[in-house]
């Protein structure tokens, strides 16, 4: 047992822990005597699922990452027409992969509580795609929306959405946003039911006729919105809407919901109380309640991150008060404390205590150089990405992937030209082979490609076409925390189970035999020539460059005391062409002084970089061989 | 104490930033105030450094510590305190406890630029600053236990010797003990005492 899994399952009711949004999302859950949960893991989500992993078995439930989100949902879905509880947790765009099953559900309705959890990530810490804001989603798929502002709110809203989801056998959305997946939280813990996990489908054709013409679908649209108008009457009576301050007398009353409402909070213990009606039923909202609410007040101000979501609809419900949203906060990106403090005290009128236009002219006088996300020391990627920026040149196009290798996009390497979506390289570079004679690297994941990767190659195998694949298989997903995907042959709960080759796959999808290849990453000149080879044959290739990811590797090596042999660099030979310390962007080299150096704690011993310098300056070092204990 | 008190803790990915601020999250719990915590995970953690966030007092609602609000940076990795002036400032009394270790990025040699020197770093930071301090945390944390990895406990007992951290020793360790495995425990509190010793 490990504090998190101990936290988790802590039987002790009443006592308080600190957990992040994300694990109090999976404690709300247990306490709700969930059954089964299923994820694509996609950051700011990820450790819901990881919460799940940590003690799905200890706690008798089933828990799973599933190939994809669409997949996951269907899972959960299922479980609560058997009458099991589940959840299903998947980042913002991992619930546009999920829409197709997920709209449907709505429809057939669920036995047991479901309660899908999504994660939009305002400011993209960790999303290449955009700032999806997946309120809309709620309206459009006919779903009744929560939405907590921190961890304790969290846990309650979880296990709230659980009973409202049964009551009316519909799936409850939970909206999150990344801090406050990521903020972490007194949580006091509630009482752990036994869960209930097994269930049985019950046959009922009459419910669950779709047949056309669409008398029965039109029937199901039509209750669906029936129970929507039952949906907002709870929403009015629900203590979850609440108002704070209520009998300060002011000309102005601010409506938030989510992460927002902290900073609102914040700025009024600053500036001076001002009624605030905090939301957290998104959807329906409880429109008598703001309406009510805003007749009070001369102005309204709404504080939301993104889309002017609950704004449009203050101005709908309340058409006569002047309403202040966007135009005082941004649309886009997330909100700082201070970016509410301010534009709160400006409408207020009363000045705050810090002079934050001084902060930042200070602070703009310091010079700190550039930093960013770079691939860790020893990543096998890096070797590919170097590989395929020679042996492609510039000529060659690279679309992109989501993974940790969107870090090829990186001046240094320059190989993934856009990106838009998991599995889309593979689509689009066969799309730009349809029309252009350019060579085309599409660069893929382990876990994309098993994700959405394989009917888009499959399309490029039947459809006769030509670019090059290289499926990264660093033998985990990586970028949201190395969950296991089905090419390693363990599931989430631990077990052994079939690996799933990804060579094998690809022959399957059409790939022709001899123009499926196997490198390992560390060995540069292997990586290249493959690279160089499939390029010149103009066919279909898929090129698979499997090392497991250094991170894991160098925990495992650490763990068993193996010893790590470092590199160096010879200060008499090295000509300092900048290509080890510019080209390759290992993190572990660097200068001092004048010399090229390695740093020996960051070196995972590798030996790329000595592969690559043509003079042959990087050797093994000799002289003290570091040891952890 | 009075009103909230706010952390600052920057670091790389592997230096331990995130169980500093679990232990330190902890500990402040068991000292009886509420805490609201800010985390990173993801593509942002990879290689790069990340900044963490903890807020203790009596009623905390947000997570994020304002710009010039921090009372204590601690920064493990040597320029990033640099970076963490924009959250330190005179009116907060911003202390900064520095790990002198050194982390260089490929984008600095694209961009040719220098890795500051530690005068430079003294004078950034004196600006924003009560009081800071820098130690090699890294070294002491293996001369003393072997382990580079303790750097980040080794420098929550010198945090407390400086007298930089409204916690007691007690909450400190019985937050130690509690996050670590047992066999763990006695490295980490080896390099945490030996923070705290002159």
């Amino acid at each position: 047992m490990d504090f998190f899994a101990d936290r988790l399952l802590d039987k002790r009711v009443g006592r308080k822990v600190v957990f992040i949004g994300n694990e109090a999302v999976a404690r709300g859950a247990l306490e709700a005597g969930i059954g089964l949960a299923a994820t694509y893991p996609g950051t700011p989500s990820s450790e819901i699922g990881d919460s799940f992993a940590t003690i799905a078995k200890q706690a008798g439930i089933y828990f799973e990452y599933s190939t994809n989100e669409k997949v996951a949902l269907e899972t959960a879905a299922a479980a609560a027409m058997c009458g099991v509880r589940s959840m299903v947790s998947m980042k913002h765009y991992g619930l546009n992969v999920a829409l197709d099953s997920f709209l449907p559900v709505a429809y057939l309705g669920v036995n047991a509580g479901m309660v899908v959890a999504v994660a939009d990530d305002p400011s993209c810490w960790s999303s290449g795609q955009g700032e999806e804001d997946t309120r809309y989603i709620a309206r459009l798929a006919h779903l009744p929306m929560l939405e907590p502002s921190d961890a304790q709110e969290c846990k309650d809203l979880t296990k709230y959405a659980f009973d409202l989801s049964e009551k009316f056998k519909l799936p409850v959305m939970l909206r999150l946003t990344t801090r406050v997946d990521h903020g972490g939280g007194i949580v006091r813990l509630g009482l752990l039911p036994k869960p209930k996990t097994k269930g049985f489908f019950v046959k009922d054709f009459k419910r669950y006729n779709i047949l056309p013409p669409g008398k029965e679908v039109v029937r199901m649209h039509r209750e669906l919105h029936e129970k929507l108008v039952k949906l907002q009457q709870v929403s009015e009576a629900e203590k979850i809407n609440f108002i704070v301050n209520e009998k300060v007398n002011s000309k102005v009353g601010i409506v938030t919901s989510g992460v927002s409402y902290n900073y609102v909070m914040e700025a009024l213990e600053e500036i001076g109380s001002v009624p605030v009606l905090k939301i957290s039923f998104t959807y329906p909202l409880p429109e008598k309640k703001i309406k009510d609410f805003a007749s009070r007040f001369e102005t309204i101000v709404v504080v939301e991150e993104l889309d002017p979501v609950l704004e449009e609809n203050v101005r709908r419900i309340a058409p006569d008060k002047k309403i202040i949203g966007k135009e005082l906060l941004p649309v886009a990106g997330e909100y700082k404390p201070e970016d509410v403090l301010l534009a709160l005290s400006k409408v207020v009128g009363k000045k705050n205590n810090f002079d934050f236009e001084k902060q930042e002219r200070e602070f703009a006088k310091i010079k700190i150089p550039s930093r960013g996300s770079v691939l860790c020391p020893g990543c096998p990627h890096r070797s590919v990405f170097y590989a395929a920026k020679i042996a492609g040149g510039e000529t060659t196009i690279f679309p992109g992937d989501i993974g940790c290798y969107i870090l090829g996009m990186s001046p240094q390497y320059a190989v993934q030209d856009f990106i838009t979506a998991m599995g889309a390289s593979i689509g689009f570079a066969h799309g730009i082979k349809k029309v252009s004679d350019q060579n085309v690297i599409a660069i893929i994941g382990d876990s994309t490609f098993f994700h959405a990767g394989i009917p888009p190659l499959i399309n490029a195998a039947y459809n006769k076409s030509n670019p090059v694949i290289i499926v990264l298989d660093n033998r985990i997903t990586a970028m949201t925390g190395h969950q296991p995907n089905p090419g390693m042959g363990i599931t989430a709960m631990g077990d052994k189970t079939k690996e799933v080759m990804i060579e094998t796959m690809a022959k399957a999808c059409g790939v022709d035999s001899s123009n499926v290849k196997t490198v390992d990453p560390y060995n540069f000149k292997e990586t290249f020539e493959a690279i160089k080879t499939a390029l010149e044959k103009k066919q279909l290739y898929v090129i698979v460059a499997r090392r497991e990811c250094q991170l894991l590797a160098i925990r495992k090596k650490l763990k068993e005391g193996i010893e790590i042999q470092k590199f160096e660099i010879d200060a008499a030979v090295c000509k300092k062409c900048g290509i080890c310390l510019r080209q390759f962007g290992c993190p572990a080299i660097h200068m001092e002084g004048k010399n090229y150096v390695i740093d020996d704690v960051l070196c995972t011993g590798c030996s790329v970089c000595a592969q690559i310098c043509p003079y042959n300056a990087i050797k093994p070092k000799k002289v003290e061989k570091v040891r952890e204990k | 104490m009075k009103g909230i008190f706010n952390i600052v803790i920057i670091g790389a990915g592997g230096q331990g930033v995130l169980t500093l601020l679990k232990i330190l999250a902890e500990a402040a719990l068991k000292q009886g105030f509420d805490v609201k915590t800010s985390e990173v995970h993801g593509l942002s953690q990879r290689g790069g450094i990340i900044t963490c966030n903890l807020r203790f007092g009596e009623n905390v609602y947000s997570s994020i510590v304002k710009k010039g609000s921090a009372n204590l940076v601690i920064s493990l990795e040597e320029m990033e305190a640099l970076r963490a002036c924009i959250y330190a400032s005179k009116p907060s009394n911003t202390n900064f406890l520095v790990n002198s270790y050194r982390i260089y990025q490929p984008m600095m040699y694209l961009k040719n630029e220098k890795y500051p020197d530690r005068k430079q770093i003294v004078k950034g930071i004196k600006k924003f600053s009560r009081r800071s301090v820098f130690v090699d945390a890294t070294l002491e944390a293996k001369k003393a236990v072997g382990n580079t990895r303790t750097a980040n406990v080794y420098l929550l007992g010198r945090a407390k010797r400086e007298g930089f951290l409204p916690l007691s020793r007690e909450c400190l360790l019985a937050a130690i003990k509690e996050f670590f495995p047992e066999k763990h425990f006695e490295i980490n509190k080896k390099a945490f005492d030996l923070g705290m010793k002159k």
